[in-house]
């Protein structure tokens, strides 16, 4: 039944049996985008469920292998088995071929896996990020098997804010502290207007050499900083 | 005592041998000759090729077929297993294609190829593939590649390599006059194929036919007459 039942539930918007579109932790602002100097992760920490706070403090951005990450949206143990998935299999093909796989072949692997249970209210929309032979690659992998390659993607429901802060600052030829000055901001902006976004704000860093967590810093405090400012 | 096990090739003699392969090897022995060079920016393949009857049309006798692209191959031993070899081999190059965006490198192809053997080896009912096989072609990277098979299912890379009838002979031959000069341009490589199977084919007819991939250039097949003092291209054709 509904809330309205009287059935007392824990977790206050829930309702089973789960109604289609129903979305238990899509409220998140996660974004990446890709520019001369690599790729750029940046995402909130705050793990929703309705309107109750599940963790203010979990980190949206899983690395897959040196070179590769993945900002995470969608139903949170979806993204993390399948990213567990996805990093197996990438291990496995580079035992046999003596390389690991690129980006695209990440991101094509992950989709068709995930494109085998459409229709089963899987839910995982994920931004991969690396660098492989052809330099920085981004890619777009949504759990109905949409898979697309782009410079900018903006996932979950703060996206709308990110995007706008993203496509006013964004080059391709930016400097690194540029670029991790748009992250934050973006990030930080979504925070502030988004009820489903908030707690930190995480920045990560995909260079030629690997992946490195940037920061960790406070959502608030970033858009203080930035609110005085036009980005 | 040979005779006892080699009824089902999943048995092994007492002195370690899988006779049916040994066979299979045999047969490889019979079939016309093929010769691979791995030059500095080229690799080529050359076939002989046996006279055909009078009545047969000679472009249907195919030994030197294209598993992609960048990928082609040519073999010595039973036309017929060679057929489902390359059928399977063609189908796994879209197959990787399709699952991760990339073509296949040549190393990917030739260990498909000769793990689908190796599967035959191992199987009750069925008997290993009568062929050996040469996989040329370049990678992503640039870099030439030559990989040989035989029906055991072991592969190895090779600058030069000759396999069916005299391969002996042939690859004697290479290994005296594989030199870095000897491949230093396009041209020299294919001289040097075409001396290599001019010690086994009979000169002054048109029985040499070539396959040449150049570095990011499609593959080109071509149909020569060899001569003893040297020789001419008689006729060029896409490979289908």
């Amino acid at each position: 039944g509904s809330p309205e039942d009287g059935v007392s539930l824990c977790c206050p918007g829930w309702s089973w049996p789960p109604t289609p579109g129903l979305r238990l932790a899509h409220g998140t602002t996660t974004l990446a985008f890709r520019f001369r100097h690599g790729v750029i992760a940046a995402a909130d920490t705050r793990s929703s469920c309705g309107s109750y706070v599940a963790c203010p403090a979990s980190c949206k951005v899983i690395p897959v292998h040196q070179h590769l990450l993945g900002t995470t949206s969608g139903t949170s143990a979806d993204c993390a088995t399948w990213y567990r998935v996805l990093q197996r299999e990438l291990r496995l093909r580079e035992l046999r071929e003596g390389q690991l796989p690129s980006v695209a072949s990440a991101a094509k692997l992950l989709s068709a896996m995930m494109s085998r249970y459409r229709g089963l209210d899987l839910c995982v929309a994920t931004a991969l990020c690396g660098w492989d032979r052809s330099g920085p690659m981004l890619f777009y992998v949504y759990s109905d098997g949409t898979r697309l390659q782009g410079n900018i993607f903006s996932v979950g429901s703060g996206s709308p804010y990110a995007y706008g802060v993203l496509d006013r600052g964004y080059r391709y030829d930016m400097s690194t502290q540029e670029a991790y000055a748009l992250a934050r901001c973006a990030v930080a902006h979504a925070t502030h207007r988004d009820a489903y976004s908030g707690g930190s704000v995480d920045l990560f860093h995909v260079r030629e050499s690997g992946w490195e967590h940037v920061s960790r810093s406070d959502a608030c405090v970033l858009y203080m900083e930035f609110s005085g400012s036009a980005p | 005592m040979a005779s006892r096990y080699d009824r089902a090739i999943t048995v092994f003699s007492p002195d370690g041998h899988l006779f049916q392969v040994e066979y299979a090897q045999e047969a490889v022995k019979k079939g016309s000759t093929a010769v691979g060079i791995r030059g500095t920016n080229i690799v080529v393949l050359g076939v002989e090729k046996k006279s055909v009857a009078k009545l047969q049309d000679e472009r249907t006798v195919r030994k030197i077929c294209a598993l992609d692209d960048h990928v082609c191959m040519a073999f010595a031993g039973l036309t017929a297993d060679a057929r489902v070899v390359i059928n399977r081999a063609r189908v796994e190059c879209q197959s990787h294609k399709l699952t991760v965006e990339d073509p296949v490198t040549v190393e990917y192809i030739t260990r498909f190829i000769a793990t689908l053997k190796q599967k035959y080896t191992q199987s009750n009912g069925r008997r290993p593939f009568g062929i050996s096989a040469l996989i040329v072609g370049f990678d992503d990277d640039g870099i030439p590649r030559l990989y040989q098979t035989d029906p055991s299912g072991t592969y190895h890379a090779w600058k030069a390599n000759a396999i069916g009838r005299s391969a002996k002979t042939v690859r004697e031959f290479l290994e005296k006059n594989y030199t870095e000069d000897a491949i230093a341009s396009d041209n020299e490589a294919i001289k040097l194929a075409i001396k290599a199977l001019l010690e086994v084919v009979q000169s002054g007819g048109k029985n040499i036919e070539l396959a040449i991939i150049r570095r990011n250039q499609p593959l080109k097949v071509t149909l020569w007459e060899a001569e003893a003092d040297g020789s001419r291209e008689v006729r060029s054709s896409k490979l289908t």
